[in-house]
């Protein structure tokens, strides 16, 4: 067996190790992310009509496409509807079941069962909350003399409907996140800005608060993503209608690839989608790190 | 020695494989993918007569995988089919057909029933489902799961306000006129029990064709590529739809959904419902009032798509495998079969043969409902099917959609789809 000297062997031993991992990676992540970017350069083949190199043209024919404008608006604001509100209730729940409150333990479970329901379930129990005359959300409404109103067949009220069925999905998640980290803040500094004679809000704001900031920014970036990843509720409540108006980008690129079988121009979707994340994720870790103090 | 018996051991753990291996292979594993797109228990019915069917055929083992509706299920075999995975037959949307033979996976039951008998078999189903199973002259489908829209009436409604509750509206002038009776709304002025809906969602172009052939329209040509949305009688039917949620206030406003009417009919929130026949059992098995079942109304003339579910085989697929699917497949549409399947429903039994077995009489007999879908073959018609059909469907399917929710007027949604639908299909001429 051949003998390597001591640099080089302690060189292939890290790469042995790091080997199983890389492979993983470039085979889930790097190669599709490389084979899409390239597969969107050319034509999808069909019968009679094999692939063939097409520069930009799937690009003009996205740009052209209004179906994909409007998916894209509807991800924007979806994303911008369910991020903060996440979040903010999230830390809310956590400040709240933090506290000495009877029936805590109760109260964290309650919050965070949504989470362990799959959503496909879930999706298809909220399409009878939403139903016009026989659903809850019509009842309710009725107590309240609002007349009954199609929620999910009306454009301008459906995309709201998918955001509060996300938001209740997923803040009782984050709520275990920010709980987590308040446990882990010392009761010493509440009780220092006591004697200080700090208010509570004040203290909340210059001290709890930045001392979250690793979890916020956690918090952050998983909301986001799954503001863009989580359209599974889609295909149960609407399948991205009426009319596109709740379809968001990753339910498109499905409807493309798998519906319409467009190889082609579900990979440039894909390249959208991509390069959307990854400014986000740029964004996110290079602006928000700078504000994050970690202990 | 320790090195010598471990020898040993690996060759015998081999051999063991490799002859429980070959015993496998004396049976013959069918695997199909199938939709459920109406209520009920399906799957178990379904698993039972797969269970009767192995039971009689024991070297045939059949796995049967429930996929969802129309589109997932077609979704997934082509998805494992193009993955490399054994599937050797399916139950699958009628429309697909095109996008099927377009993708090169089916075979034609023309080369595989061959035989006197089988060529027997295959013409004995109703030619108006043949309709959807046929292209370029040759026969890719066996109807299997078929409907036609049918028209539910909720009857003690039709009493109470002051309507012959046997005499369900043969036109659209009727329907309208008997549902604006029907309406019902509560002391604030809110409507409690709509006139008629019809479902727009998850098949809205189906309904849509519905009303179309009424108007004496029918949305493409046998070859599947060429459409004709933007014509004055298709724009007519679109403006009806809208006309009976915004001018004649019968129906509400926005997409009605396709899951849940069926279960607002029940519960008593709307008067009248269209809907596939598939769901003729679980009304019946869930009504708490008595209902009537009818053809859809006529504007020019009386008319239906049919619609559902037939078997496709699959190109790779060795001859053994051809024969046991052959031998599955007529075992499932044979009548008496096709009659249970019927009753356990809703959905139309596919041969007259089947009509005519002792069980399918009696039932028809008892429950005159059960025959409605069939008798208006006469009026039926193939439903939408063209080449790249899930493309063009959403097209046509945003168009209704953008006029029911009050986006688009009629003739602006049809012309843009039309445009959008020729600039796909002119390939294919």
């Amino acid at each position: 067996m051949m003998r390597l000297d001591f640099k080089t062997a302690r060189w292939v031993h890290a790469w042995l190790l790091l080997l199983p991992a890389s492979v993983l990676m470039v085979t889930f992540t790097h190669y599709p992310i490389v084979s899409g970017i390239f597969a969107s350069f050319f034509s999808t083949p069909r019968q009679g009509r094999p692939s063939r190199f097409v520069g930009l043209d799937n690009y003009a024919y996205m740009a052209n496409d209004p179906v994909f404008w409007q998916v894209l608006k509807n991800n924007f604001i979806y994303a911008f509807g369910t991020i903060p509100v996440s979040v903010c209730l999230a830390l809310l729940m956590a400040v709240w079941v933090n506290g000495k409150l009877p029936g805590r333990a109760v109260v964290r479970t309650a919050y965070f069962t949504p989470t362990i329901l799959p959503m496909i379930a879930v999706a298809n129990i909220w399409l009878f909350f939403y139903t016009p005359q026989i659903g809850i959300l019509d009842n309710l409404c009725g107590l309240f003399g609002i007349p009954s109103h199609s929620w999910l067949g009306d454009p301008s009220t459906v995309l709201a409907c998918l955001m509060v069925l996300a938001i209740w999905k997923d803040a009782g998640f984050f709520m275990i996140f920010y709980l987590a980290a308040l446990q882990g803040i010392s009761p010493e500094l509440e009780e220092a800005a006591l004697i200080e004679g700090a208010g509570r809000w004040y203290f909340f704001r210059r001290v709890t608060l930045p001392l979250l900031m690793p979890t916020t920014l956690f918090v952050l970036v998983n909301s986001t993503i799954n503001s863009f990843k989580l359209v599974d509720h889609i295909f149960i409540l609407t399948k991205g209608g009426p009319d596109n108006a709740s379809s968001l980008l990753l339910y498109y690129i499905y409807e493309v690839a798998f519906g319409f079988w467009d190889t082609a121009y579900a990979s440039t979707l894909t390249v959208v989608l991509l390069l959307i994340l990854g400014a986000l994720a740029v964004t996110q870790f290079n602006y928000i790190e700078k504000r994050v103090h970690y202990q | 020695m320790k090195h010598g018996m471990i020898k040993v051991l690996f060759w015998l753990a081999l051999a063991v494989c490799a002859l429980g291996g070959t015993a496998a292979q004396a049976a013959v594993e069918l695997n199909m993918y199938y939709p459920v797109a109406v209520g009920g228990p399906i799957t178990k019915v379904i698993d039972d007569m797969i269970v009767e069917f192995e039971k009689a055929n024991p070297d045939i083992k059949v796995k049967a995988v429930y996929a969802g509706n129309y589109d997932d299920t077609r979704v997934k075999a082509l998805a494992a089919l193009k993955a490399s995975q054994p599937v050797q037959l399916s139950v699958l949307f009628s429309i697909d057909v095109f996008e099927l033979m377009d993708q090169d996976v089916l075979v034609s039951f023309d080369e595989v029933a061959t035989s006197a008998e089988d060529k027997q078999w295959l013409s004995g189903f109703y030619p108006a489902l043949m309709e959807n199973s046929k292209a370029k002259g040759k026969i890719w489908g066996v109807p299997f799961q078929r409907s036609t829209i049918v028209m539910y009436h909720n009857k003690d409604a039709f009493k109470e306000a002051g309507l012959d509750p046997n005499k369900p509206p043969a036109t659209w002038e009727e329907m309208v006129a008997m549902s604006q009776k029907l309406v019902k709304k509560d002391a604030a002025g809110n409507v409690t029990r709509w006139g008629v809906q019809i479902p727009s969602t998850g098949y809205a172009y189906w309904m849509f064709q519905a009303l179309c052939i009424q108007n004496g329209q029918v949305l493409m040509n046998l070859d599947g590529n060429k459409t004709n949305f933007d014509h004055a009688d298709v724009v007519g039917a679109l403006q009806f739809w809208r006309d009976l949620a915004v001018k004649h206030k019968v129906m509400p406003e926005g997409t009605v959904d396709w899951g849940t009417l069926r279960q607002k009919f029940l519960e008593g929130a709307t008067a009248i419902m269209w809907h596939t026949t598939g769901n003729l059992t679980a009304v019946r098995d869930a009504a708490k009032f008595d209902f009537g079942v009818s053809m859809l109304p006529a504007s020019k003339r009386r008319g239906s798509p049919t619609g559902g579910g037939n078997f496709y085989l699959f190109k790779k697929t060795t001859p053994a495998e051809r024969m046991a699917a052959m031998k599955f497949i007529k075992f499932m549409t044979a009548p008496e079969l096709s009659a249970r399947w019927s009753i356990a429903t809703g959905y139309v039994a596919t041969s007259q043969a089947a009509y005519d077995t002792a069980t399918l009489k009696k039932y028809v007999a008892d429950f005159p409902a059960a025959a409605v879908a069939r008798d208006q073959f006469p009026y039926s018609v193939a439903e939408f099917s063209v080449h790249e059909n899930a493309r063009v469907k959403k097209l046509l399917d945003d168009a209704i959609q953008s006029v029911l929710t009050g986006g688009k007027p009629p003739q602006e949604a049809l012309a843009g789809a039309q445009q959008q639908a020729e600039r796909v299909l002119k390939d294919y001429r």
